[in-house]
């Protein structure tokens, strides 16, 4: 029966967590919470990490397993946006570079250090093979703690983005003084009654999913998902296992770098030093909570457990509000459980050496 | 081809050449460290009498935490980030010690006999995972880690006075509900380790001063040495260039005190927390016999080779949780010693980096994945809070911010610790790898 085999793709985790998901939603709605600004608040943070999550599937698929470094590609893809803004800065007298633009400059600077960051941290991951998850999070750790001395020193000049006293580049650039804030959240955006839906956003993460997706079916996307799920008869078959590895990586990097900007851009602002330290684990969890395992992952698990992941986060916290001002931190504190119990209870299926 | 070139090195150089190549390049991590502290001492411009104060203090309040990393590591179940948890008991039971106002010397006894018990019983648990989770067991550690915080805020930010009754002003927020985020033990267990005799009165008894510590503590060791040479098995003994590096070093040592006792300098101001010292012994001496018992043997059996283990009869699961048992009582009690030491902490932050810290110094101290010793622990504890206490200094000196000295710092531990696994996972690799090769010889 179609339902039976339905039971059996999804484990009890996640209907635990969908049932938890479709409890905060049915209270909200019981507690007359106001629906519209839930639903567009859920929208936009959906769209926000979408790709950022999306960033986990190439490496999952091939064979790296859940990019727990993805900071890095974070970073490159805020030394982009820093750069950008530099440019806009010092061009300012001849040009003036109109907000669209400026975001495609970002991202097209930010594609250079992916790449190259890229390579080397797949050549690092192919020679750790079985550490990658735990060597991913340090050298994700690393990088973001040695960043934070190189915010301090890199030589940006636009006093947009450097503290008004003192040296280094601020915590937090804004990014609402050159027309980038909500850039695509505002493109095309529909309003139904007091719902926003952030049309350009959305848009925008589908559109990183769809070329994802005609990679998947490529015929380098069909040479990875083989080096992923059986390295040895890849490895039979022809295949370069390393090779392949690198470009999944790369891949993620880069994903990671274009996410951040996305991400940004509706956050208004580009957050620095701390900013990149945890939010791998929150990209991870998200694409466990939509079915995939640290081996396997598809499309479809991206979309599911950002919606899930992301809109609990959304939901919990005016939930929990509204039943005692005393449980303020309760939204806070359940997406610390959820998304390291759920990491805990992927890396327990995963079965070990 | 590979022998012949050693053959040729061994008769063309110096054995003892060789071997100082050999130590050099084993300890090159260790060494680096020595330079880094010694140039950021110079740099920073710290008085000695501050800096010797600060160390003192820190070995004091850090050296037992790493201790508790050794004994995972000889399971072969690497660096145990879920200490953290460890940590987590030790302030549970601190909150409800210094609700029931239980201070000083006494306290801790209770703190230790209560967090005990408990600390066991989430080894258990951790232990548990770890064996579904073989061969991830640091970062399933780790992930636990930022798990448990979430059970412990729901705990102690909303549960507490909520479901579990508990009013007491100086530790529940104003609002009823949740215990602060700061909690003072002053008058309570601060120091109660570390000043025994306050509780009676007597602030100084067992607070003897750095100088007639140091002299006493490198006769002791010279004692140790000579015993230890005398007694050993020949092949045991240390060989003489060692042995004369070593009493040359404690002689320096023991000269050091002398002359600061017969000085007035401020260095015998500095008073060290001897009975927190003995702790520390202890558990030093301790570990070392564990190590010879049969438990012990069977954690080294079973780090180099669950399956040979396994087939030599031991119940390999068993003895990793075992391990971790161990690890997590011994951190419970290491973090009572850390929170006494400090005197305030942050109740939903400070047990927060003591994994990162302790496996850093660990690790600065020569350790790697797969092998420590208490000596890389307590050379490692020192190192690494050297560091820690010159860098904010040397930045300021530096680049007249000492914020940049502090990004340095955190950047080390994590680094330190990124390194050494990639270093050590990489060696696996190429191990497995040649294992694999056929031999011939075998077939």
């Amino acid at each position: 029966m179609a339902f039976n085999s339905f039971l059996k793709r999804i484990d009890l985790a996640r209907l635990i967590i969908a049932a938890f998901f479709v409890f905060l939603c049915i209270t909200a709605v019981a507690l007359r919470l106001n629906l519209a600004e839930l639903i567009t608040s859920s929208l936009s943070r959906i769209g926000m990490w979408s790709v950022l999550v999306l960033a986990m599937l190439p490496a999952i698929v091939s064979g790296i397993g859940p990019n727990f470094g993805v900071s890095l590609g974070i970073i490159c893809g805020l030394l982009g946006g820093l750069t950008a803004l530099e440019l806009a800065y010092r061009l300012d007298e001849i040009v003036q570079f109109s907000p669209g633009i400026l975001f495609l400059m970002a991202i097209l600077f930010s594609l250079p250090f992916a790449l190259l960051v890229g390579v080397g941290y797949g050549w690092l991951l192919n020679r750790v093979k079985g550490s990658e998850m735990m060597i991913a999070t340090y050298v994700g750790f690393s990088i973001v703690s040695i960043m934070k001395l190189a915010w301090v020193f890199l030589p940006f000049t636009n006093p947009e983005m450097a503290w008004p006293i003192g040296r280094g580049v601020r915590v937090q650039v804004a990014l609402g003084n050159r027309g980038l804030a909500q850039l695509l959240n505002n493109f095309l955006a529909i309003r139904i009654g007091e719902v926003v839906i952030p049309t350009g956003l959305l848009l925008s993460g589908a559109l990183c999913a769809l070329l994802v997706w005609f990679f998947m079916r490529s015929q380098t996307g069909m040479a990875m998902a083989a080096a992923g799920s059986n390295p040895r008869f890849a490895q039979a078959a022809g295949i370069s296992v390393d090779r392949q590895r690198i470009i999944g990586t790369v891949l993620s990097t880069v994903l990671g770098a274009v996410g951040i900007l996305i991400y940004s851009q509706s956050y208004g602002f580009l957050q620095l030093y701390e900013g990149p330290m945890f939010m791998p684990f929150v990209a991870v969890a998200a694409i466990l909570i939509g079915g995939a395992s640290v081996s396997k992952a598809n499309i479809t698990h991206v979309v599911v457990g950002t919606i899930l992941f992301l809109g609990i986060q959304v939901v919990a916290v005016p939930v929990a509000n509204a039943f005692t001002a005393d449980w303020s931190s309760m939204g806070e504190i359940s997406r610390k459980i959820i998304q390291n119990g759920v990491i805990l209870y992927a890396l327990t299926q995963a079965g070990g050496e | 081809m590979q022998s012949k070139t050693t053959v040729l090195r061994e008769s063309f150089v110096p054995r003892s050449i060789e071997s100082i190549k050999q130590f050099l390049v084993s300890n090159m991590v260790t060494i680096m460290f020595v330079i880094l502290s010694v140039l950021g001492y110079k740099v920073s411009g710290m008085t000695p009498f501050l800096f010797f104060m600060d160390i003192t203090a820190r070995i004091s309040r850090n050296a037992f935490l790493v201790l508790a990393l050794i004994i995972p590591v000889m399971a072969g179940m690497g660096l145990n980030f879920s200490i953290v948890l460890g940590a987590m008991a030790a302030q549970a039971v601190v909150i409800f010690v210094t609700h029931w106002g239980i201070g000083g010397l006494p306290g801790i006894v209770l703190a230790v006999a209560l967090v005990t018990p408990l600390a066991a019983l989430l080894g258990f648990l951790t232990g548990t995972l770890f064996n579904r989770t073989k061969g991830q067991e640091m970062i399933a550690g780790l992930i636990l880690g930022y798990f448990a915080q979430g059970v412990y805020e729901l705990i102690f930010l909303q549960l507490v006075g909520s479901l579990i009754p508990m009013s007491n002003p100086r530790l529940i927020m104003g609002s009823g509900v949740g215990v602060r985020t700061t909690i003072d033990l002053t008058g309570g267990l601060k120091y109660g380790l570390d000043w025994p005799g306050q509780y009676w009165g007597n602030d100084l008894l067992l607070r003897p001063t750095l100088p007639w510590t140091a002299l006493g503590l490198s006769v002791l060791l010279a004692l140790v040495l000579l015993a230890y040479q005398l007694r050993a098995e020949k092949r045991k003994r240390w060989s003489i260039p060692r042995m004369v590096a070593s009493m040359v070093g404690i002689v320096v040592i023991a000269a050091w005190s002398i002359v600061q006792i017969r000085s007035n300098s401020q260095i015998n101001w500095i008073r060290v927390p001897l009975l927190t010292w003995l702790v520390i012994g202890a558990a030093c001496v301790g570990l070392h016999f564990f190590s010879k018992t049969k438990l012990g043997q069977d954690m080294r059996s079973v780090g180099q080779n669950r399956h040979v283990a396994a087939v030599a009869g031991i119940d390999v699961n068993r003895v990793r949780i075992k391990a971790i048992i161990l690890s997590m009582v011994m951190a419970a009690w290491g973090h009572i010693i850390f929170l006494q030491n400090l005197g305030t902490f942050s109740t939903y932050g400070s047990h927060e980096q003591v994994g990162l810290y302790s496996a850093a110094a660990l690790l600065i101290g020569g350790a790697t994945v797969a092998k420590a010793s208490i000596k890389h622990a307590v050379l490692g504890t020192i190192l690494f809070h050297t560091l820690f206490i010159v860098a904010p200094a040397a930045g300021r000196q530096l680049f007249g911010d000492a914020q940049i000295g502090e990004y340095f710092r955190v950047f080390v531990a994590y680094g330190v610790i990124g390194i050494t696994l990639a270093m050590h996972a990489w060696k696996h690799v190429l191990q497995s790898r040649s294992d694999a090769k056929p031999s011939g010889t075998e077939h």
